[in-house]
């Protein structure tokens, strides 16, 4: 299935979590933010909530600035 | 001490982490600068560099984390963007930022206030960055802003305080302290700051291009602190006495 | 919350200023409470005529050349308050009115064909016959034909005041009288006015009731006038500091001869009045400073251009003065009783431009 994240098309295996992807892409669970269709998930939620065909994912972190 | 919404800081000079070299380079130079709270962005995180991660490099039991909204063109977009960094575990402190032209990177006045009155609803900490005008700082203040951060010059032209005598009436007429942000290019401009009573700056670009940041930081520290001391001390201000071109209007009418 | 150090404390304030703290105040700016205070110590008496011309050179930058003119009209001479100071006190027998809505408008006819456009309404304070109601009903007579009415009466409730506004009061004055307390309960024998705090609070009320200029004052006579002076700066400067949309005014009654024949209790010169007016004025640049018929006509044309910015006119101080000329029911006695005209040329020749409109009952946009 394909899910679309940071904007990109992705195809994702079905029954993927995302922290099952999060993981997948090396990425520190605690300090990723995840936006699922628009709504912020709690960190709580990151292993329970399984990636749909066509959901919208935006990971979200702290960069530096001023 | 500075007190901003309940926190204190012996610190007054308060720093950004853009626009550095590296990652450590940006940490040794914050760690010279002796702030205690740091402004940090929010950005889609980059899936071709997945170790790139600030809060790796920063410790947050020494930097507060003062999350920004820089990229926000607009009220909606800030305050989602501040969701995002108090969902992020960024705590809810604000740097609201509303920047709608990329080339000059001016906030807008209108819609940081009316962000400003919904994200203080929301239970935010909000410190808005603004342009040095005051009534827009006293509408800030009414809103519930918890400080307000007036620029000094554009973001990243690092000219200076060119905004002084509005600063000057914003800190005359504050009822929350003062952080001058933006364009301070030089140690000196941070001192000036501080000696006209600004409670605090916050500098980024001056000290993360400078050609040894570390060196930069410490400069702008003592500077502040100088400033600081100075205005503590009792400056004397630049003497205003205006002479009239008409004689002076004698007092001889008195009956005593 | 608003708290008026004691007039012990202020004293020390005062007291602790030098010479040199005033040189350097006069060279550099007033920049505090303590600056004020050096401003108004004895200290500051040499320099009168220095702070004269500093004076000056901000009313001119601030105000330019211009004098606003008004007239106060007497609605009532009922009053439930002793104060031990006021000829309506109410232990004095002196005729007692109050102007019907006819009468009201007879007088103010009177005054706007003499020419004025700024009136002052003025009573005692007696809520019974003299209430919101009765107000609000004069200023809906009267705000069609002045630019701005504006009210000197007891102290009411915030609703009130926002009321008020909405009916086209522009501008409310109330005098602490003294902000000394111990004094203050000495000469507030009985009635409503004895309440300190309330009094105190009053601009709070009326600023946070959208009223467009706030205006306060001390009675000098009663307390030391360096204290009440430097009290008077840290109301201002209250009141700026959280209500920083309200205009503000100060005024300085001067206490004269009454019926009930009450003396000074402290003394005030003209020469310490000037001294209040000028540090005030370095204090706080925009503040309107009110100087009325109270003070001779020789003191007050002597002040004209260095710092006060508001002259009363021809005033009579008993309601229906205007249409009878009787002063039997007088509050206090006038001491200036030029007519508008005269005092506007002396004004003119001073170089100023006596303003009588400076306002307009439209902006105070109001549906009615």
């Amino acid at each position: 299935m394909n899910v679309i994240i940071n904007g990109e098309k992705t195809e994702i295996a079905p029954e993927t979590t995302v922290e099952d992807h999060l993981k997948h892409l090396d990425l520190n669970l605690d300090t990723v933010v995840v936006e699922a269709d628009g709504l912020i998930l709690k960190q709580e939620e990151y292993a329970t909530l399984m990636l749909k065909d066509g959901m919208v994912l935006e990971l979200i972190r702290f960069i530096g600035g001023g | 001490m500075l007190e901003i919404a309940g926190r204190t800081f012996r610190s007054r000079l308060f720093t950004g982490t853009g626009k550095f070299s590296s990652s450590q380079v940006m940490r040794d130079a914050l760690d010279a600068s002796g702030s205690e709270m740091v402004t940090v962005a929010l950005r889609r995180v980059d899936l071709n560099d997945p170790g790139d991660d600030i809060m790796q490099v920063l410790d947050r039991q020494k930097f507060f984390f003062l999350p920004n909204t820089s990229g926000a063109r607009n009220a909606d977009e800030a305050m989602r963007l501040a969701r995002l960094a108090r969902a992020s575990g960024g705590g809810n402190w604000l740097k609201l930022e509303v920047t709608p032209d990329p080339r000059t990177l001016l906030p807008d006045p209108i819609e940081t206030l009316k962000a400003t009155e919904e994200l203080v609803k929301d239970n935010f900490i909000v410190l808005p960055y603004m342009n040095a005008d005051p009534i827009l700082a006293l509408r800030l203040q009414d809103a519930g802003a918890s400080a307000v951060m007036p620029l000094g010059a554009p973001i990243g032209t690092n000219r200076g305080l060119l905004t002084i005598h509005q600063v000057e009436i914003i800190i005359s007429q504050a009822r929350v302290p003062v952080v001058v942000d933006a364009g301070l290019g030089a140690p000196s401009h941070a001192a000036l700051a501080m000696e006209i009573g600004a409670d605090a700056v916050l500098v980024n670009t001056a000290i993360a291009v400078a050609g040894d940041p570390i060196g930069m930081a410490q400069a702008f520290a003592k500077a502040t602190e100088a400033g600081r001391q100075a205005y503590e001390a009792g400056l004397g201000q630049q003497g205003d006495a205006a002479s009239a071109s008409s004689p002076e209007q004698g007092l001889g009418f008195l009956d005593s | 919350m608003l708290t008026i150090p004691s007039f012990p404390e202020l004293q020390n304030i005062i007291e602790a200023q030098s010479a040199d703290d005033v040189q350097r105040i006069l060279q550099q700016g007033c920049n505090s409470i303590g600056d004020l205070a050096a401003l108004l110590s004895p200290a500051a008496d040499p320099f009168l005529q220095k702070m004269a011309t500093r004076s000056r050179d901000i009313t001119l930058q601030r105000f330019g050349r211009t004098m606003q003119l008004y007239a106060p009209i007497y609605l009532s001479s009922f009053c439930t308050n002793r104060c031990a100071y006021c000829g309506f006190s109410a232990e004095n027998k002196i005729s007692r009115r109050i102007l019907s809505m006819d009468e009201v408008k007879k007088e103010t006819d009177i005054l706007h064909q003499r020419g004025f456009n700024h009136i002052l309404l003025v009573s005692g304070e007696a809520p019974k016959m003299l209430g919101v109601e009765y107000l609000e009903e004069v200023a809906l007579l009267l705000r069609q034909k002045f630019a701005s009415v504006s009210i000197e009466v007891q102290p009411l409730e915030q609703d009130d005041y926002a009321r008020l506004f909405k009916a086209g009061i522009t501008a409310v004055a109330v005098y602490q009288e003294t902000y000394d307390r111990e004094i203050y309960d000495q000469v507030h024998l009985a009635g409503a006015k004895a309440d300190y705090d309330y009094r105190l609070m009053t601009a709070d009320r009326l600023a946070a009731a959208g009223m467009r200029e706030v205006g306060i004052g001390a009675l000098l006579g009663l307390s030391d006038w360096r204290q009440e002076a430097l009290a008077l700066g840290i109301h201002l400067a209250w009141i700026r500091k959280n209500y920083w949309r309200t205009a503000l005014t100060v005024s300085f009654p001067r206490l004269r001869p009454a019926e009930g024949g009450f003396a000074p209790m402290t003394e005030v010169t003209e020469r310490n009045l000037s001294q209040m007016i000028f540090a005030l004025r370095i204090f706080d640049p925009d503040v309107g400073l009110v100087l009325s018929t109270r003070e001779e006509a020789r003191y007050r044309d002597g002040m004209i251009g260095l710092g006060p910015t508001r002259f009363s006119a021809g005033s009579c101080t008993a309601p229906g003065g205007y249409s009878q000329a009787d002063d039997s029911g007088e509050q206090f006695a006038v001491d200036d009783t030029r007519s508008l005209d005269e005092v506007c040329a002396i004004i003119k020749k001073m170089g100023l431009d006596p303003v009588k409109k400076d306002w307009d009952s439209e902006f105070q946009n109001i549906n009615i």
